[in-house]
This record gives structure tokens, sequence and C-alpha cells, in this order.
């Protein structure tokens, strides 16, 4: 019976393949028909066309680069442009001798390691008939020089070509970026049919994060040419799409005023309009000079930049990550109003001490503050009113409402990179330092020390949504984008986050009444830096500790190294019933917020909102 | 009738293709196209010895394998067909861990040879779902079909992380060959076609931005005169000004002054068309549909259902890579990166091939004379 079965599938089954071999031989022919339709199409029909293109003549595809888009500050006025400048470029196949050629050259027109290194990359990299730069801004000597000699050097010719420029130099450098010539990595990543003619990228800053932007389409020349390689005509043109231009939220000029206005000072301050997360200001000190690095900066200016102890290269703004200090307390008091605990008020004695414990905790005011409730704490900065709250709120509290602020997150701004500084929990001490933690760190995380750390922006995006009752937009650097085609520029929307809703709505007004106090009231930290001011402020000063000092020892300024000094911060907003700018300013080793960053804050506020000293 | 069958054999049992194993139409056609494939070669390597003699050297060595394997009868090779698989994956797996290679990783170095793991499972996938589905009565039950998609998406999804598409899209296609010669329902086939038709814009959807890019490429290589649509538009101009006779051997000026690349391995048919015309590739399809046909006539003579589907899948498998690559070469496909079989420059798909035909050959000279 099995057997039977077997024998009778077997039967089916030959009948089954051989059914669907024909099928398959069927389907085999029609796709050979349709090879064969192809090649009838190609190879008669289209023949002549073909044999004119491919007779005597050759065809070269010449790729034409897109001008990089133009980048604008929120007034119009250019912050990035494309310059003419003249280079020397070789085409491999007409060059005999490279390495001649290269060392004949360099006796003329001084030609570094780092040039040549760079031109053997792009060799490997494009065809043999596409042009290759080998040194980018000659000077007009060179120039010269080069043209006399000119016929001893087949294949080598001098190019003029668009280079980047920056016309406010080290001003806005931070966040405008650079471009720089395409390294071996950034190759790997980009198309390189897309960047046939394309000799430099976006590095860093806007110019790398809106890269795709900037850069537009490659466009490409289909030409005839000869046996000698000469061009005869032209049979097609696709003519190269410029890339966007950009404005930013930027107001250079006030960029440039508040860079000069730090002055001396190292640091970083930031300006944020409230309304709509739009950064005004994005001062990261010291900069440095962005146009080197376009056509190669030598290594000996580079060095200097990287080693300088001043660490200009570094962006403050996104990178540094300092402890807030005094400035995080308008925010630890709403944490306690919304908790309901901060409604009565205590006695400084100019320490704090937790039950159980030694340790005493001091107020910067030795001799202590009195009785003190929350509006006084924030206009004198009291230390003991906060180590006291910290206290009773408990880290997972604090943690929490100051999330909603974005502290310890990134404040998502659109150039890369940017750190999310710090806000300790319990969680992170466990995974990071596997700790448990400590009532005393708390108490210490109160005012704003301990493992706190915040980056500028982070405290002028805090400021900001504190200073809108709550309404959190993202920082934002491009205002809008407009390509070669499009009749109006394409805004870039505001971003809002979710926002801070508290349980009473009336306790932002406490919170910036008191701040307000700091600079209007008679015993602010900050009362000189409102005199005669024509519009209301509301701030807070901060001075964190950059190194621990002992115990009950005496912090003497003068006696302790300048770069262990206290920094000096200041976060505002103003005008106080309206509020179109936030601020945050950091001047490191600057010593006492109400004495340095807060002038600073004006002189800020001034330049903004009266147009003083722009 | 059975007695005719075993005398006429009985009588042919000292031919030497029949003691060889080996069967004789098949091996004329692979030979012809081979010698024709050593010619246009010698074109398009701008007439060079060496490079003649290395393609020489492959060719013997592929087809001494070929005739290896024709020995071993079929028995024997469904027997090691699950265990060699399972090395295949395995390397697979081991040449994502330690592979090397240049760009990407697809080689694997055991201290003497170097080898592409992937070219175990071009062989063996087919094999190993002929294996599994000449277990039960054809056609398989849903089941087992899935069984047989798992054993498909696994290896092809190994490959294409290498990543080598065009690899992994040769062995998918190998694998589902078999799948529609093992008969399963129509329904079926349609209803995935279907699946497949709507999942092309979700692929759309995930594949990154260069991936785009090569499918806006193929749609309109003029747009990309500069990346992959340069060798289209060569390859075409190559093609199309050979026109109906060619322009004679050596004579291709579009391959000779270096407008054509990779003229010696993935676009060497551009090479024979510009040189030999639409006639001279007439001649070289109509080889190629002789072996295609021979193998499908070979494998429909394979007396169980694990010949059968191992022998019918190699032979649309050897078409579909023709096809590809003339598809790719004519501008009718996309680029993949696909060799033409038997004539472009290269080893180790070279050997991969002639094993496949070597199987074809044991299916053939193995038969038992008395069937059921």
């Amino acid at each position: 019976m099995l057997r039977k079965l077997h024998i009778k599938d077997h039967s089916s089954e030959v009948r089954l393949f051989k059914q669907r071999a024909i099928i398959a031989i069927i389907i085999v022919v029609i796709m050979v028909l349709g090879i064969v339709s192809r090649l009838i199409y190609l190879q008669i029909y289209s023949h002549q066309h073909f044999s004119t293109l491919s007779q005597n003549n050759r065809l070269k595809i010449v790729p034409l680069p897109p001008t990089r888009g133009l980048i604008y500050d929120r007034n119009g006025l250019l912050l990035a442009k494309n310059i003419p400048s003249f280079s020397i470029e070789l085409i491999p196949e007409q060059v005999k001798d490279i390495d001649d050629t290269l060392a004949r050259l360099n006796q003329l027109i001084p030609i570094s390691d780092s040039d040549r290194k760079h031109f053997r990359r792009l060799l490997k990299q494009k065809r043999r008939f596409q042009s290759i730069p080998l040194r980018y801004r000659l000077t007009e000597e060179e120039v010269a020089r080069f043209s006399v000699n000119r016929h001893l050097f087949k294949g080598v010719s001098i190019q003029a070509r668009l280079i980047r420029y920056y016309p406010f130099g080290q001003a806005g450098v931070h966040a405008i970026g650079y471009v720089g010539r395409i390294d071996t990595r950034e190759l790997k990543r980009i198309d390189s049919a897309d960047y046939s003619a394309t000799t430099h990228i976006g590095k860093l800053g806007i110019e790398r994060s809106y890269e795709d932007e900037l850069h537009g389409q490659v466009g490409y020349q289909q030409e005839e040419v000869n046996a000698q390689n000469r061009t005869l005509r032209i049979i097609d043109k696709t003519p190269p799409v410029a890339g966007k231009n950009l404005t930013l939220n930027i107001d250079i000029k006030l960029q440039e005023y508040v860079d000069n206005a730090l002055g001396e000072y190292r640091g970083s301050i930031v300006a944020i309009d409230p309304n709509n997360g739009e950064v005004l200001a994005f001062v990261s000190k010291p900069g440095y000079d962005p146009n080197p690095f376009v056509t190669g900066i030598d290594s000996k200016s580079y060095k200097a930049l990287r080693d300088s102890p001043d660490k200009p290269l570094f962006n403050r703004t996104v990178l540094g990550q300092y402890p807030p200090g005094s400035t995080i307390k308008p925010f630890i008091g709403l944490a306690g109003l919304d908790a309901g605990i901060a409604n009565n008020s205590l006695f400084c004695p100019g320490w704090f001490q937790l039950e159980g414990d030694e340790r005493r905790y001091r107020d910067w005011k030795k001799h202590g503050h009195g009785d003190t409730n929350l509006d006084k704490a924030i206009v004198e900065s009291c230390d003991v009113y906060f180590y006291e709250l910290a206290q009773r709120l408990r880290i997972d509290r604090m943690y929490q409402f100051m999330s909603l602020f974005g502290f310890g997150k990134k404040t998502g701004i659109d150039i890369l990179g940017e750190l999310p500084g710090l806000y300790p929990s319990r969680e992170w001490k466990r995974r990071k330092r596997n700790q448990a933690w400590f009532p005393g760190e708390t108490v210490i995380t109160g005012i704003g020390q301990g493992f706190t750390l915040t980056t500028p922006l982070q405290l002028a995006s805090a400021t900001a949504t504190l200073s809108m009752d709550g309404l959190h937009f993202r920082p934002s650097l491009v205002h809008s984008m407009q390509g070669a085609d499009d009749p109006e520029p394409e805004l870039t929307p505001a971003t809002r986050y979710k926002s801070v809703l508290l349980k009473n709505p009336r306790y932002w007004e406490t919170i910036k009444r008191s701040m307000m106090r700091v600079l209007h009231g008679p015993r602010g930290t900050a009362r000189g830096s409102a005199q005669g001011a024509t519009y209301k402020i509301a701030g807070k000063t901060g001075t964190a500790q950059v190194f621990g000092i002992a115990q009950d020892a005496e912090y003497n300024e003068e006696e302790i190294d300048k770069r262990l000094r206290d920094h000096s911060l200041f976060v505002g907003f103003a005008p106080f019933d309206k509020p179109t700018i936030a601020v945050a300013v950091i001047a490191e080793n600057g010593g006492s917020g109400g004495r340095v960053a807060a002038p600073l804050a004006r002189k800020v506020f001034d330049a903004y909102l009266l147009g003083t000293g722009l | 009738m059975i007695i005719d069958h075993y005398t006429s054999s009985h009588r042919r049992r000292f031919s030497l293709s029949e003691s060889l194993h080996i069967d004789a139409p098949l091996m004329i056609g692979l030979l012809l196209t081979a010698a024709l494939g050593l010619v246009i070669l010698y074109s398009a390597s701008n007439q060079s010895e060496a490079i003649i003699l290395r393609q020489l050297t492959r060719l013997t060595v592929a087809f001494g394998i070929m005739v290896v394997i024709a020995q071993v009868p079929p028995q024997q090779l469904r027997f090691w067909t699950p265990w060699l698989f399972a090395i295949g994956i395995v390397l697979l797996i081991a040449v994502l861990v330690f592979g090397e290679g240049k760009g990407a990783t697809r080689w694997l170095d055991i201290g003497f040879v170097r080898f592409q793991p992937s070219e175990i499972i071009k062989i063996t996938l087919p094999m190993v779902l002929a294996w599994y589905l000449a277990d039960t009565s054809l056609p398989p039950k849903p089941s087992r079909v899935i069984v047989c998609l798992i054993l498909i998406v696994v290896p092809t999804l190994l490959i294409a992380k290498q990543p080598d598409l065009g690899t992994s899209l040769v062995i998918a296609s190998s694998g589902i060959f078999v799948m529609l010669l093992s008969g399963i329902r129509w329904r079926f086939i349609f209803s995935a076609m279907l699946a497949a038709i709507a999942a092309a814009p979700l692929l759309w959807y995930f594949m990154h931005d260069y991936q785009r890019q090569r499918v806006l490429t193929f749609l309109n290589p003029e747009q990309d005169l500069l990346g992959s649509g340069w060798h289209i538009v060569q390859s075409k101009i190559a093609i199309g000004s050979g026109g109906l006779y060619g322009k004679g051997w050596l004579n291709g000026t579009q391959s000779h002054l270096e407008f054509l690349p990779e003229r010696s391995t993935d676009f060497i048919f551009a090479v024979y068309g510009e040189e030999f015309g639409l006639m001279g590739i007439l001649v070289l399809l109509t080889l190629y549909l002789f072996i295609i046909a021979r193998s499908l006539y070979i494998s429909a003579q394979a007396q169980d259902t694990f010949g059968r589907l191992v022998g019918g899948s190699i032979a649309i498998t050897f078409f579909f890579n023709i096809f590809v690559n003339i598809g790719m070469v004519t501008g009718l496909l996309p680029v993949v990166g696909l060799p033409l079989p038997l004539i472009s420059y290269g080893g180790t798909s070279m050997v991969t091939l002639m094993i496949a035909f070597g199987i074809l050959m044991s299916l053939h000279t193995h038969r038992k004379l008395l069937s059921q």
C-alpha cells in the first residue's frame, strides 16, 4: 500500500517538475528575447548615434562644483561667503612624471608635505582627467612666477576657485564653524560622485551640521575632446545647483560686542529670545580665526592653538560643563514652592548641619543672614536656606523637577557634539560610581555644587524657560534657509518642548519678583548692575568653586592662583514684564558673580534692548 | 524495454565520457563558451598574455574540479548536504566576526587559502532545500515552505550584511528557484509577489540615502554621470557602436581607449558587443541557451526529487547570472557587480560554477539502470 502510494507520488512529482521546467524555459526564452530586443535597440536602431559618439571622438565629463550656500546673520550681514582665490592644479593624465613635476614646481612655489599628502589622496580618488588642486591661495607673486614658466609644466595650470571666507573672523566661530579640505574619514561618509568637484566640507558648527543644505548639487559638463584631449564642443551641460543660503538667529553685531565685552576673561555668554528659542548671541571666549583652517593651517599655528592654556578651540558654550553655583537657586526655589515646603522662614546662623553629622555646611556670609525666607534667600543668595530646602526636597524630587528645565540633558541645539551636562540622581550614582547616595550630597546640590554640571547654553535655555513661565523652546541657531529656486526663505519652525507646569502658576511670579530684587532690591547681590536701567531686569548671580577649600578655611582671593579662582556666573532676563532676551554669563575665574558676570549681562541687555554700544 | 536499456548502456560502457562520468553535450557547450571567453578576454585585457595564461590555469583547475565532483554519486552528495550547508553558515558568521577584505568583509583566511564562504552557500543552499523537500511528497505543505523561507533568508541576510548585495541576490533567487520548481502552489507565488511589491515602498523608507541614490541612478543613469552612471553610459556606447557585425576583434575603440571601466571583469560583455556586434552576441546567447536547455533536460531525467530540484535550480541560476550581467551592462538593470559566467576574468565564481556543473554531470551519469 505504502509502496504503491510512493510510486504514484513519484510519477506525479515528475509530471509536476516537468511542468515547472517548461514554464522556466518559456520564461528564459522571454527574457532572452528581452535582452535581444534591447540589443537590437542599441546596436541597430541607435547604432548611428552611438557610432558618432564613439568614432574619433571621445567624451569627457567635467564635474562642475556647486557654489556653497552663504550664511547671514539675523540682520542680513554676511558671515560666510565665497571669494575667488588662485590655486595651482594638475591633470594627472597630461603629466608624464608626477614626482618630477612636483619637485620642479617646488622650486617656484613652495609645496608643503601636507599639501603633497592631500594631493596624493585625491590622486587615487579622482579620475585621471580631472583637475586636482595642489595648493590654494597662491600669492600674486607666485602666480606670476608660475605663469612665466608655464611652458615647462604640461598639464599644470592656475585656476581661480571660490574659497570660503569668514569676514568676522573669530567672532562667532564657535557657532558658525568652518570648512576644510575633505579628509579620509569624510570621504567614506560622503557620496563621492556628489563631491567630485568639491574640495571642502563643513568641519564644525553650522557649516558641519547644515552641510547637506549648504553644499548644493554637483553639475557636470559632457565635453567632446579630440585625441589631444582638447575640448571640441560641449555636448551637454547640467549646471550645478547652489547650496541653500542660511540666515542665522545670531545678531553678529551683538555677538561681536559681547565678545569684546568679555575682555580678558575666558568664558561664555549665551543670549536667547525666550519667546521662540532663537539664539541671539553664542560666545565662547577666546575664539580663533577660522580662515586659516579653510586652506589648511600650518602645523605650528595649529599646535599653538591646540596647546594654549586658554583653549581657544574649545567650544565652551556647548562643551564647557560648569558647576552652576547659586544660579540654580531660583529653580530649586520653584521646586520648593511647587512641593509646598518653601513657605516658612528659618534662621541662618552662617552654617548648616545635618542631624547626626559633625560636618558644617558654610554659608558664603560668615555670620549668617539671620531670619530668612525664600525671597530673601534668593535676593541675598543665602546658602543655608537652600541647604535646608534641598534636604527637605530630597534628591529624587530635585532631579525630577530640574529635568523639566533641561538640566542634565542636551538642549537639542542645531549643531553637533553638544554635551548634556549632569544633574545627579541616586540611579546615576549607583550606575556610574556604584555607590549609594549620601544625604550630604543632596545638601550641596541645593546650591549648585557637588556633581551638578551645566553648559552655558543649558543655563540660558533654562532661564528662558523660567522667564516664560515654563514655556520651553529648543534653542536654535538657524532662522531660515533659501535655495536658489525658492521664492521665499523657508523658515525653521521653533520647536517647543513639554512646558513646565506648576501646581500654582503664581509661583512663577513669586520667584521672578525675587529675581528682579536681586538687581533692583536694596540688598540684591547684583544691585549695582541695574543702576540707571530704563527697563527692569530679573536675574541671579552665582559663584562656582573651581577647587575645594578646607572646612572652615578662609577663601582668600589674593592668595589663590588665578586659574583656581571661582567662576563668576549670572543668569537673567529682561524686560521683566515681557521678556525678549534671556542670558547666561560665565566668566572663568572671574570671582564673584555680582561683581563680574552681572555687569556683563547688563551690557548685553543694554546692547540688545537699547542698541547701546552697537 | 528494460533489457533494451541495459544492453544499450552496456554496449557504451567503455566510451570515454561514460567512464569519466561526463556528459559530453554539456561538456562541449561549456568548453566552447570558455574558449570564446578566452578570445574576448585577450582583447579586453589589451592582449595581455599573462592574463590569458592565468585565466587558462583557472579554467583548467575549475574543469578539473568539475570532473572530480562528477565522480561522486548523488546519494553521497545528498548525504553530505546538510553538513556542508551548516559549515557554510558557520563560516559566514565567522567572516562577519573575523573576516578581512577591502571595504567589505567577504574573505576568510585559513592560513594557506583565502576564500569566500558565500561561495559554499551558493551551491549548498539549493541542495539543502532540495534535501529537505525531497523528504515528503511534493508539492510541499505550507509549514515546509516556511522552513524553506527561513533557510533562504538567514544566509541571504548574513551575506547582505558583509555587505555583498549582488551575491545575496543570487543566493536568494537560487533558493526561490528551488521553491518554484518544487511545485509550490501558484497562489503562494502570486501572494508572495504581491507582498514583495507592497514591501517595496517600505524598503525605500528603510534604505540609506546612498542606496536610494543608487536606485535613482538606475532609473536615470544620465543624472549620475560621475558615479556608476558613467559605466552604463560608456558600455552603452561600446555596445551600440558595435552594430550588427561589430568593429572586429581587437578593434574596439571604446574599450581600448580606456573609456570602459572594469572591461575584463563585470563589463566584458560590452567589449564583446563592440567587437563582435549583434551577430556575435547571438552566437554567445545560443551557446548559453544550449547549456541551460541541456541542464534542464538532465534535471528532468534525474531519478529522484533531490536531483531534479538541485539540477533545475543550477540551470536557472546560471541563466539568472547571465541575465543580470547582460541586463546591467546594457542598462536594463541597476549595476550590482556580477560577473558574466564563463567569460569574465576571475577565479572564485568560476570554480563554484564548475562545481555546480559537476553535480549536474554526476546526476546524469550515476542514474541507476532500473528505475522504479
